[in-house]
């Protein structure tokens, strides 16, 4: 067979594999659900992190790999993060020739912002859409190689599953034409999933409607090993809404946005009347030294005592204040413009004038397709490797959202446009490596079988004629997961949630399709994504259920350790020794498997921990 | 106010099927918009009198105004269906597909001669290779705004539907992509390649099919100065096609037969 790659999902990550693999001279045909054009990535609005170090701090990537790591709670492989970290500013560097339209300072030099997690402005940014710039330059590059000839799009065709061969290996994927709802095989010589997050599986969030993670779960039930899959973040500062929840950027607190409620308890007053003295600005108060940009999982946590343990949301419901109103509004429309406008179209309120009112919102997945890496003894990673972004599954890659690596247990922000990007440059070259190897034509048989089994598969939920309407499933899955599997979680609450999502899984059985038509029968795709994302689901409940530790965004009350005695808990030796054991007990991994209809999960520990010189020790993580 | 929202729905199972409307009854909720509208529906497929038909199929993805999916006519205005809040639209509503792209179903059009479009203009910047070649130019502050404002076009057809210019027999490549190729022209590096867009923007469809009815500029969700792009850009393709005439008469006279 002629070498031919397939990259699945057209965001910043897959069209960044897309490019490496067409710049090398090789043929690509790259799916999505939607244009490329229109993909998740264009959600992204604060930045891009990178250490260029532009504003005399003495930043350095050293440094963003000791942010990240910590951050993430020492969750994550690090020679990854360290790949991550240095090759940032070249990333950046890379964009801004592309031509995205980052912000300048006065001399005309990249600009940079504060963002959580860090003391350095280390952030670049378009406006506050920068994914939206990003995103569009990838896409112009792609357009470049496809009119070259190199790439071909499969746009509104969705992958359904990867086909194997006798030894178990991918060679190629069945996918569908969401217009006309053909079913195809395609060969491949590697392939790369870059689908993104499972942010749909918990109804409202800050994610696009196609988030559904159905690409990445189903693969999960073909088999591909998932990573973290308890870690969620949940980002503080978003717009509750209908039909979604809208994010606020970070990058608002990073440009010195203030977090408050009125210290009167339902205190009913408008905002802009309450005075200075009568607000608590409680991470300010908390946190003196990181303040308002503590790390998401911080600030989230926060926000819900407040409102939930305190009382103290605004009118007594869940909801804090967000304020910039003390910033110039020229200021505002420069750095902030996008979601200035967003909150002013969708809540009807000036920003500029008047404090937003936002609460915490199920914002990304640290969690993902596990995949690996190959370092050499400087913690550095080989460059022609063909390990890295590796699923367990030869021939199958994970990159983007989609994949677990880079943000441990929690990510810090402006680092997922970055993960994408970095994460599509080096999983590209791995493919052609891997290819390299593999001399073998793809069976015909594996792709007819493949092929056959999704035929039949449609066929079946086309002749679903139940009782149960599967988007009202997928809201209760929504609200299920949202109640119990966010920033606070109980075991008690977590085993009720694993038989409440049985009985789900049970009534999808029941699903009547709605629609028989074979154009556009979204009814029909809905309802296969749909399984998809209860068995997720339920991955994501018990996996929480079996973690009894509290780590970056994975939070039990019940088993977070007493306040150190001292300030910094390194002083309290007897706080120590418990956070050592804890932290040996749970440092691992999680990597589960799906086989016979059964989650197999299973810890595994950091295999960048076990080498003579690991990049950073864990230590406790503290932000005060 | 009423406890229900009433919507009516222009149906078509596809290309060249015969259209009809569908009208729904949604019960009526706090900051309610078009797409938690339609999916409330997908919940209850049910029309008002009681029919059980397949949910409407739409585009929409972002929900942010950023992505341009969701792009269809609401109340016969073209916009973008996530940002249009109900409680600032007369009711009933009237949701039908935008007219100037071919069909595939319902709500829910293609959109791919824009991107076409983009392909014609070459609208990128040819960089060398992705790997580390320090870093780029440096840009005014100023130049940067006037860029991201005109980068912020997210193809979602607005401009394109309410051109007159726009119909089954035109080829005219519409606002959106002449006014990425000002982007590009006007970028330090993509203006080394600028002369190329130029002469793809004076070709058959190109910007001289504009009929200067300024309607695209009105229903801008980005609020791109669209007339201004094509205004000049209107001027350095006339330039540009002037300078390749004189050129062309130059190599003639240096030189060769006549």
């Amino acid at each position: 067979m002629a070498e031919r790659y397939i990259v699945v999902g057209g965001g910043l990550a897959g069209l960044m594999t897309v490019i490496k693999l067409a710049e090398a001279g090789k043929s690509v045909d790259v799916f999505s659900i939607v244009p490329v054009k229109r993909s998740h990535s264009v959600c992204a609005q604060g930045g891009i992190n990178g250490a260029v170090n532009t504003k005399g701090e003495g930043d350095h990537p050293e440094i963003h790999v000791k942010d990240t790591l910590r951050g993430g709670d020492f969750l994550a492989e690090q020679p990854p993060v360290k790949g991550m970290c240095y090759a940032a500013p070249g990333i950046i560097y890379l964009l801004d020739r592309m031509g995205v339209t980052f912000n300048r300072t006065g001399e005309g030099l990249l600009d940079f912002r504060r963002f959580g997690g860090t003391l350095h402005n280390r952030t670049a940014f378009a406006g506050a859409s920068t994914g939206q710039q990003l995103l569009y330059a990838l896409d112009e590059q792609v357009r470049r190689h496809e009119a070259a000839g190199l790439v071909r799009k499969f746009e509104y065709w969705e992958y359904l599953g990867y086909v194997r061969d006798d030894s178990g290996a991918c060679r190629g994927i069945v996918a569908m034409d969401l217009r006309s709802m053909e079913i195809q095989a395609f060969p491949a010589s590697a392939v790369m999933l870059a689908t993104g997050g499972p942010g749909v599986m918990y109804g409202r969030s800050t994610n696009s409607t196609i988030n559904t993670g159905s690409a990445a779960a189903r693969s999960y039930i073909d088999g591909v090993a998932y990573g973290n899959p308890e870690f969620i973040q949940v980002h503080p500062t978003a717009i509750p809404g209908e039909d979604k929840n809208r994010l606020m950027s970070e990058s608002a607190r990073g440009e010195g946005g203030r977090v408050w409620v009125p210290k009167k308890k339902g205190d009913g007053r408008a905002p802009r009347d309450i005075q200075e003295s009568e607000r608590w600005y409680f991470l300010e108060e908390k946190y003196p030294k990181y303040r308002n940009l503590v790390p998401r999982d911080v600030a989230s946590r926060e926000i819900f005592f407040v409102c939930r343990n305190l009382g103290l949301g605004i009118d007594g419901k869940d909801g804090v204040y967000l304020d910039v109103s003390h910033i110039p509004a020229a200021t505002l429309d420069k750095k902030l413009g996008g979601i200035m406008e967003i909150y002013e179209k969708f809540v009807g309120v000036d920003p500029r004038h008047s404090p937003m009112k936002i609460f915490p919102s199920v914002h990304y997945s640290m969690g993902g397709i596990w995949c690996d890496y190959e370092a050499d003894r400087n913690n550095d990673l080989l460059r022609d490797s063909p390990r890295q972004q590796a699923t367990n599954v030869p021939g199958l890659y994970a990159s983007g959202e989609a994949d677990y690596a880079y943000h441990g247990a929690n990510r810090l922000g402006a680092n997922s446009l970055l993960s994408c990007i970095y994460a599509g440059q080096i999983g590209g070259p791995a493919m052609i490596s891997h290819a390299r190897n593999e001399k073998t034509d793809v069976p015909q048989a594996a792709l007819d079988s493949g092929a056959k089994y999704w035929r039949e598969r449609f066929d079946s939920i086309y002749r679903m004629q139940g009782s149960e309407n599967p988007y009202v499933i997928g809201a209760e899955m929504g609200e299920l997961m949202t109640r119990t599997t966010t920033v606070v979680k109980e075991n008690a609450e977590l085993d009720a949630a694993t038989g409440e999502i049985q009985k789900l899984l049970e009534r999808w059985k029941a699903s009547n399709v709605l629609d028989t038509g074979r154009t556009m029968n979204q009814s029909a795709v809905y309802v296969n994504q749909l399984w998809n994302m209860l068995v997720l689901a339920e991955l994501t409940i018990r996996a929480s259920r079996m973690r009894d530790e509290c780590r970056g965004s994975h939070y039990k009350p019940a088993f977070q350790l007493p306040e150190p005695k001292t300030k910094d808990p390194g002083q309290d030796p007897e706080w120590m020794k418990a956070w050592r054991a804890r932290d040996e007990k749970w440092r691992k991994t999680t990597v589960c498997t799906y086989a016979g209809g059964q989650h197999q999960i299973d810890y595994q520990p950091l295999k960048s921990l076990q080498v003579e010189n690991p990049i950073l020790k864990p230590e406790p993580r503290w932000y005060g | 106010m009423t406890s229900t929202i009433i919507v009516r729905i222009k149906r078509q199972e596809g290309p060249g099927q015969p259209a009809h409307w569908d009208e729904f009854h949604v019960p009526r909720r706090a900051s309610a918009n078009v797409i938690s509208v339609l999916m409330e529906i997908q919940r209850n497929p049910k029309t008002s009198d009681g029919r059980a038909v397949p949910p409407p199929s739409w585009d929409a993805a972002c929900l942010e105004e950023v992505c341009g999916s969701c792009t269809m006519l609401i109340n016969g205005r073209v916009r973008q269906a996530c940002s249009a809040l109900i409680d600032q639209l007369e009711e009933p509503l009237r949701l039908e597909p935008m007219t100037k792209f071919p069909l595939v179903r319902d709500l829910c059009v293609d959109r791919q001669r824009m991107f076409e479009a983009l392909k014609r203009v070459r609208a990128w910047i040819p960089v060398d290779g992705t790997y580390d070649l320090g870093p780029g130019p440096r840009q005014a502050s100023a130049q940067q705004e006037v860029n991201y404002v005109l980068s912020t076009c997210m193809t979602c057809g607005c401009c394109l539907e309410v051109c007159p210019q726009i119909n089954s027999a035109s080829d005219f490549i519409g606002a959106a992509a002449v006014s990425q190729v000002r982007l590009f022209n006007e970028h330090p590096t993509g203006k080394l390649n600028a002369e190329e867009r130029l002469r793809a923007l004076a070709a058959p469809g190109g910007v001289g099919d504009c009929g200067k009815a300024a309607n695209c500029v009105q229903v801008c969700p980005k609020e791109i100065p669209l007339t201004s792009s094509i205004a000049e850009m209107s001027r350095e393709a006339t330039r540009q096609a002037i300078k390749d005439w004189l050129v062309r008469d130059e190599r003639k006279s240096h030189g060769g037969p006549a």
